[in-house]
């Protein structure tokens, strides 16, 4: 069931998302010209222009869309699941705990042994904190026991991570462990676009496949469930789909903030308000926001790179600013 | 068309005995009245008839097969369920939210045919929301609300449907209006259970109802045989003026008796 209020949302999106991929291609500190760009994209081109955007901007272009799909889709998921529009991927922990493993691997140093053990670990620690999530949530289909778990894990794992930078003997392990989780997607290599994009992809399809279970959670737990949805199944599914996919987000990404929060909020006055409606627009818009904000980081003037997750921190606040102003009227 | 049959069902709900040892059989048809005071296990009742609790005894058994041995999807398409509170939790359309009836029949991914768009008209026809179509529902008054659910309910297109409460909060014209409409689908064939407090539109539009007291069914007949002074004094402690010149009953609470 697609929005019918506008039937052209998707593919503009698309359009979008391909626009700001190819301007990720070809801006930068050296511009390159489009046809450069095409040329190298083609396999020809020259040699330094093969370099720059096969090894440095392509990497990063194909992680910045895939990332940003992940958040947007799983914050738009979870809005529909929690039936909550405050929802988004942090409130079940999964961020923070992914984070937690890649800190744990910059704080006793297993990161420098090779590029992927930190993407590993920060996986691993996403998958451990979704264990725990089912441990504590129990069988309870009650989205406010999800979330109330969801937060004890989550802060858990911040104050694993507070204490791995409270403990840092040395000043630069604590540096990059702060820099790292201000979240950027810059010098990403092929070994990274290899280790996120399966578990991305593995990530949306398990959330793409429910939404109509999500539509019928409109209805109540009661309603959903007479109208034939196994929620139990439903929520194995999402749950896994988040913990997989933002894990292997993150773990190349590092936190980067409030895209699966603002996306959907963003997106749906565009669609008909129904849950499933939003998912593969939000897919979409996630990767178009986190590709222009990383675009933005690139081009800003500044002494040293602008992170990532500072400029999403910043574009979420105007976007509750407006929602805020809206429910009081004065809009 | 669908029969339901209940067979010493009892329930127990975080360790406390709910229903104990219920049985009816209801036929494609009635329109059954399901009455008792709060809390006595009447919305318990019904869930358990579409399996939304187990039975910790007993069966519930759709067209002679036990629901446990039936997958969600197959009850969804042979019972319809109306749940208490008429809860939405985003602001749809009317339309779009009539049309979640329709997902018992979609398979996933899939989207809707000719055939579901027929369903969902023909529904908000009979419950009288196609006025409504393009508004949006959370912003309705309580009875075009309260049709607008019936009308989600009816789009499933099941031979039962099982409605808990559905006149709560509505003005007499209202409650009206909704017991035609239901009394229209066990008219036309279908099995229509309802969860009601209000005793006199029970006893004027059911043909049959089942008294539940205490987790115990205690009475099940015609609603002139079930509504007697006595059983009204023993389970809702009420002292009531039963009036029953007409063909049914007409109740009216006058009192409160001390509790035994």
């Amino acid at each position: 069931m697609a929005s019918r209020r506008n039937p052209a949302l998707i593919p503009v999106l698309a359009g979008i998302v391909i626009l700001a991929a190819a301007a990720s291609l070809a801006l930068g500190a050296v511009p390159l010209a489009p046809a450069r760009v095409l040329a190298v994209l083609a396999g020809q081109g020259d040699s330094v222009a093969r370099i720059i955007i096969l090894e440095l901007r392509l990497p990063r272009a194909v992680i910045g869309c895939a990332v940003g799909a992940m958040l947007g889709l799983s914050g738009a998921v979870l809005q529909g699941y929690l039936r909550n529009p405050l929802a988004e991927p942090a409130v079940l922990g999964a961020s923070n705990a992914a984070a937690l493993g890649a800190v744990a691997a910059i704080y006793f140093g297993l990161a420098q042994w090779h590029v992927i053990v930190l993407p590993v670990m920060a996986i691993a620690m996403g998958l451990a904190a979704l264990a725990l999530l089912f441990v504590l949530a129990g069988r309870s289909d009650s989205p406010l026991t999800l979330i109330l778990a969801g937060i004890a894990i989550s802060t858990l794992a911040g104050a694993g991570i507070s204490l791995a930078l409270n403990l840092s003997a040395n000043p630069f392990a604590a540096m990059e462990i702060m820099t790292w989780l201000l979240g950027s997607i810059e010098n990403r290599s092929a070994e990274h676009v290899w280790i996120a994009l399966p578990c991305i992809a593995a990530g949306m399809a398990l959330l793409l496949c429910d939404g109509h279970a999500l539509d019928a959670l409109s209805l109540g737990e009661d309603g959903a469930r007479s109208l034939g949805f196994d929620l139990v199944r439903t929520r194995r599914r999402l749950l896994l789909g988040v913990a997989i996919g933002v894990g292997g987000a993150v773990a190349v990404s590092g936190a980067i903030g409030f895209i699966g929060l603002i996306v959907p909020h963003l997106l749906r006055p565009f669609t008909d308000r129904s849950p499933s409606a939003i998912l593969v627009p939000s897919l979409l818009g996630g990767a178009a926001l986190l590709t222009l904000a990383d675009i933005l980081v690139r081009l800003v003037p500044s002494a040293s790179e602008l992170r990532l997750g500072v400029v999403t921190a910043f574009l979420g606040v105007p976007v509750f600013l407006v929602h805020l102003l809206r429910e009081r009227r004065l809009w | 068309m669908v029969s339901v049959t209940i067979a010493g069902l009892s329930v127990d709900l975080a360790g406390r005995s709910v229903l104990r040892n219920v049985g009816a059989t209801l036929a494609a048809g009635e329109f059954v009245g399901i009455i008792g005071p709060n809390g006595a296990g009447k919305s318990t009742l019904v869930r358990a008839m579409l399996g939304l609790v187990p039975p910790r005894a007993g069966t519930v058994c759709i067209d002679g097969t036990d629901i446990a041995r039936l997958p969600p999807r197959q009850i969804a398409r042979a019972l319809s369920y109306l749940p208490q509170g008429r809860v939405l939790h985003w602001p749809l359309s009317v339309e779009r939210l009539v049309a979640l009836g329709r997902l018992p029949h979609l398979a996933p991914l899939s989207r809707m045919t000719g055939a579901d768009r027929l369903a969902i008209a023909e529904a908000m026809r009979r419950a009288d929301v196609i006025d409504l179509a393009g508004r949006t529902a959370t912003e309705l008054s309580g009875g075009e609300r309260a049709r607008v659910m019936l009308a989600r309910a009816l789009a499933v297109g099941a031979g039962g449907l099982v409605v808990d409460e559905p006149l709560a909060s509505l003005d007499p014209g209202h409650q009206i209006d909704v017991m035609e409409l239901l009394s229209r689908e066990a008219e036309a064939g279908a099995l229509v259970v309802a969860v009601l407090h209000e005793l006199t539109m029970a006893a004027r539009y059911c043909r049959r109802l089942l008294l539940i007291a205490d987790g115990a069914l205690i009475a099940d007949g015609p609603p002139a045989e079930v509504l007697t002074s006595e059983r009204l004094a023993a389970v809702y402690g009420i002292t009531a003026l039963v009036e029953t010149r007409g063909a049914a009953p007409l109740i009216v609470p006058t009192g409160r008796l001390g509790k035994q």
